[in-house]
């Protein structure tokens, strides 16, 4: 399962944050998902609940899911990444890597594939909340 | 917001014993073809190899190995398929024939993403088929990677020489173990040898021209056949010392 590596990435970077900030007690992690990626939601949190440590284990977990913002470099052209205008395939090939979506969507307006992701790309921590030491 | 990808490329890396980076200033000098061969011959003398094509614009190992009909499989991460014995990693897994227009921050993206999912296990060498030049590809590579040692192949013209140079001097001055330099699709006499030397680098031997070559894309067994590949086993004393 690929969830299951971007889980392992996740709890690794949280530890290390913790180490660093000197955080006692985690009390909630809020992970943001975004929608170009796909991430089986359910795999995904199955995944950080089996990987999440003692430290973390009273840790209240979020996973919200961010819409994926698109915005041409060529015409300025801003828009939603939208996933019914793509085949299964496509789909399959974006969720393990985000980038090759150059390779398949071009702006709405234009046409072109030099577009940026402005938000929304891959899976991110948005915040740690605990006690401090 | 916080990207949680990089603290775990060294865990991916960890059973990897040594990461040659086959790279040039120049295009069109035969990094692929060298990265390829030199996997392949890698493999026959019994070491575990993985190659990994980081010309994600113009990726071409594919095409010199004939990958057809494999894709990675998942095992908590990304497996690379074995082809000819290798563990074979490309962007064409998931970009197939399509053109993939990528600036910096999109390479980099990718490459941060393959280097945090994929698994590769336990290998005695981890090759990487470099883009050319001194862009995005070898700064994320000096950035994410640790202990690579690079191994700079040239033609026998000036032109190539001297962007070759400018990637020494970077390298040098960041303290970069260079294997050293070998010159490829060599018609006659030339001066690498010399301007290597000036530079204070190891001349790893010249390649000669070989039109076989071409003949033998997607035939790993007629390319391990040819001149071209003879002349790159003599550079293994050098890379597996």
């Amino acid at each position: 399962m690929h969830e299951w590596a971007l889980a392992e990435s996740v709890v690794k970077t949280i530890l290390k944050i913790v180490e660093e900030k000197g955080i006692k007690k985690v009390t909630e992690i809020k992970i943001k998902i975004g929608e170009m990626q796909q991430v089986e939601h359910e795999i995904f949190r199955t995944a950080l609940v089996q990987l999440k440590p003692d430290e973390l284990k009273d840790a209240e977990l979020i996973i919200e899911i961010a819409e994926t913002e698109l915005k041409c470099r060529a015409c300025g052209f801003k828009w939603l990444f939208q996933k019914k205008e793509l085949g299964e395939d496509v789909l399959e090939a974006i969720h393990f890597l985000p980038e090759v979506s150059h390779a398949y969507v071009k702006c709405p307006k234009c046409g072109s594939p030099d577009f940026e992701i402005t938000g929304g790309r891959g899976v991110w921590i948005e915040s740690i909340r605990g006690e401090e030491a | 917001m916080i990207d949680p990808r990089i603290s775990i490329i060294d865990e991916r890396l960890r059973r990897v014993s040594r990461i040659l980076a086959i790279s040039s200033g120049k295009g069109g000098v035969g990094k692929s073809l060298l990265a390829s061969t030199l996997s392949l011959i890698l493999v026959k003398k019994g070491y575990r190899v993985g190659l990994f094509d980081l010309d994600f614009t113009s990726p071409s190992t594919h095409l010199i190995l004939g990958v057809k009909g494999v894709q990675p499989t998942e095992d908590k991460g990304i497996v690379p398929p074995l082809v000819h014995g290798l563990k074979y990693m490309s962007i064409i897994y998931y970009s197939s024939e399509y053109a993939t227009p990528l600036r910096g921050v999109d390479f980099s993206n990718a490459f941060i993403e393959l280097l945090s999912v994929t698994n590769w296990g336990e290998l005695d060498f981890l090759i990487l088929d470099m883009p050319p030049g001194i862009g995005d590809a070898t700064l994320d590579l000096l950035r994410l990677i640790k202990n690579p040692r690079f191994l700079i192949v040239t033609t026998s013209s000036p032109l190539a020489f001297e962007t070759v140079k400018k990637l020494i001097g970077m390298l040098r001055e960041l303290d970069v173990p260079i294997v050293g330099v070998a010159e490829n699709m060599r018609t006659g006499s030339s001066s690498i040898q010399q301007e290597s030397r000036k530079l204070n680098v190891r001349f790893l031997g010249g390649i000669s021209y070989d039109p076989k070559v071409e003949e033998n894309l997607s035939n790993v067994d007629g390319l391990l056949k040819t001149v071209f590949a003879k002349e790159v086993e003599k550079l293994l004393k050098h890379i597996t010392e």
